[in-house]
């Protein structure tokens, strides 16, 4: 596949997180390039989720970088990468289960559009226009979704594969770049689980660079164009679905070594 | 959280206004509209809270001193300079929204309830001011002769009269509150109290929404603390201390603090408990109180506007 430039839309380097004493990420370096699928694989407890909490400002890296778009972004605060053009999902669902399908995506426009406190209380013409323009462009993002016939049903009376397109949904609303995946593919069904991958590369087509964390290895090796593999917070291995398969150090942790 | 329709506001509007028209013609219930005017100011107060509590999930335990700055701006700068109370009321509120920042903001970027703890001490704190600083406030004896209201050379002379000034200001915070709740704030407020890590993720500045609404409440007790000294003509610290910051969370408990009918319904019952059916205790009161705050927060977590959901669901089984 030809990618725009070879441009590096993200680039982590050298990042070491510690917990105390423990260490998720040692020295992780990779980068991902604008426009590509990339998956982030390994065994649990490697530290897929803890990279992405760190890229998407839930807690700053203890050294290292994290650069988007040439522009160092590990100390700003999840709201600021947000605002950035990063978006992302969450390994358990979070979304907002007491408001509608509708409010949930409309929330996720928040980056984009805002209305004042004193314009909202006050309902000024501009707030209404805002408030139209935000539930329109929610609305199109429901139908590119498939949820638009649940608009106004409770985000939590959804079967988990629907709110798991819902939270997709949510975090295209602010019209990211960017979109961290994290395990979209799991506890879903086969037909599920197929729904799910269409939509990723559909929403790859639309020129939205993707870094997901999956298990389903199916998902994996269909949709991305490239993986790096994490054991023990270190990349072990990184390259094309084809190389990854072959790889001897990434069966080996899979496995186990003879 | 369902929208809020026209009809219930309007009920309520038509409530509002037919309620001292009521009042006089039944002779046991005359005083009522007098005691609804302290119900008004309370729910200003409990409306801001409600937001605060409800929505931004923070609790604050020094909502009197707001209520005494407002109070005390309207007294100092009417009876000791003699300006017009309607700019001196605006003064209060922008003391009061200046004091919240400095108070919540760093106590709000912090998770957790460090908000409780800063506004505990600073209730103190104020109400401590309030008594010592005599030559300003008139110390616990407090100041007499602050002017009553009046606007284009109309007098708000009478309890009537006085009473819909008060829910015409209730009237306007409530539409300008529900409008908040209905909005993108209202949305982004929702979405903290579920999930901080999502909201943040989806670009919410957390810290933010909350400092505004705690400046928002701040405000509210700020005005109605310059609406009860223009009504009493007469204040003094006692009204201000840490026990009406606590009735204030009482009256939210008791209404429900994720509705804003709570806060509404909740202000009028406990003001009408404290003014009237509860002389029968006398100092043990504060018992009957307690007992209200350990009935609701075991059996209807979710106060009386919750109630109806709960029988309801008594049917269904």
């Amino acid at each position: 596949m030809n990618f725009v430039e070879e441009e590096n839309i993200l680039e982590i380097n050298r990042v070491v997180m510690a917990f105390g004493g423990l260490m998720a990420l040692s020295n992780l370096s990779f980068q991902v390039k604008r426009g590509m699928i990339k998956a982030i694989i390994g065994p649990n407890g490697a530290g897929k989720t803890t990279l992405f909490n760190i890229i998407t400002g839930s807690f700053p890296p203890t050294q290292g970088s994290v650069m988007f778009k040439g522009l160092p972004i590990e100390h700003l605060k999840a709201h600021k990468i947000a605002q950035r053009g990063i978006s992302r999902t969450f390994q358990t669902v979070e979304l907002f289960g007491n408001m509608t399908v509708l409010e949930n995506v409309m929330l996720g426009c928040h980056t984009r559009i805002r209305s004042s406190f004193l314009s909202s209380g006050f309902q000024l013409p501009q707030f209404r226009r805002k408030e139209a323009q935000i539930e329109e462009s929610a609305m199109k993002i429901l139908k590119f979704i498939g949820l638009v016939e649940k608009f106004n049903d409770r985000a939590d009376s959804l079967p988990l594969g629907e709110q798991k397109i819902l939270e997709i949904g949510r975090a295209l609303a602010s019209e990211p770049e960017l979109i961290c995946l994290d395990e979209p593919a799991a506890g879903l069904n086969e037909t599920e689980t197929y729904v799910a991958s269409s939509l990723i590369r559909a929403i790859n087509a639309k020129g939205i660079t993707v870094l997901l964390v999956e298990h389903d290895m199916k998902v994996i090796m269909n949709i991305s164009d490239e993986i790096a593999v994490l054991n023990y917070g270190q990349k072990i291995a990184e390259g094309s679905p084809e190389e990854i398969q072959n790889n001897r150090r990434v069966i080996e942790a899979y496995l186990g070594s003879e | 959280m369902s929208r809020i329709g026209k009809i219930p506001i309007t009920v309520f509007a038509l409530l509002i206004i037919a309620f001292p028209w009521v009042a006089q013609k039944i002779p046991s219930i005359e005083n009522y509209t007098d005691i609804m005017i302290f119900a008004g100011i309370y729910c200003l107060m409990t409306m801001g809270l409600s937001l605060l509590m409800g929505y931004a999930g923070q609790i604050s335990i020094g909502h009197a001193a707001f209520y005494g700055i407002g109070a005390y701006t309207s007294a100092i700068l009417t009876v000791r300079y003699g300006f017009n109370p309607w700019p001196c009321m605006i003064v209060g509120m922008v003391i009061s929204a200046v004091v919240a920042v400095v108070v919540g903001a760093p106590s709000l970027k912090l998770r957790g309830h460090y908000l409780a703890m800063a506004t505990l001490a600073f209730g103190i704190i104020v109400y401590i001011i309030f008594n010592e600083e005599a030559a300003w406030t008139g110390g616990p004896d407090g100041m007499t002769g602050i002017p009553g209201l009046s606007l284009f050379g109309f007098e708000f002379d009478s309890i009537e009269k006085y009473y819909y000034l008060v829910w015409g200001f209730v009237f306007a915070v409530f539409i300008f509150t529900v409008n908040i709740i209905q909005s993108g704030i209202g949305r982004a407020l929702r979405a903290i109290h579920v999930s901080e890590p999502a909201a943040g993720a989806m670009g919410v500045d957390i810290s933010r929404f909350k400092i505004l609404v705690f400046v928002y409440s701040a405000v509210l007790a700020s005005l109605a603390g310059s609406l009860y000294a223009h009504y009493l003509n007469f204040i003094n610290p006692s009204t201000f201390d840490l026990f009406f910051s606590i009735k204030l969370l009482i009256m939210i408990a008791l209404g429900g603090m994720y509705n804003i009918w709570g806060a509404i319904i909740g202000a009028c019952l406990i003001t009408f408990l404290s003014y009237e059916w509860l002389h029968y205790f006398e100092e043990y009161e504060v018992i009957v109180y307690g007992a209200i705050l350990l009935l609701v927060t075991i059996f209807f977590p979710k106060g009386l506007v919750g109630v109806p959901e709960i029988v309801k669901g008594w049917f269904r089984e």
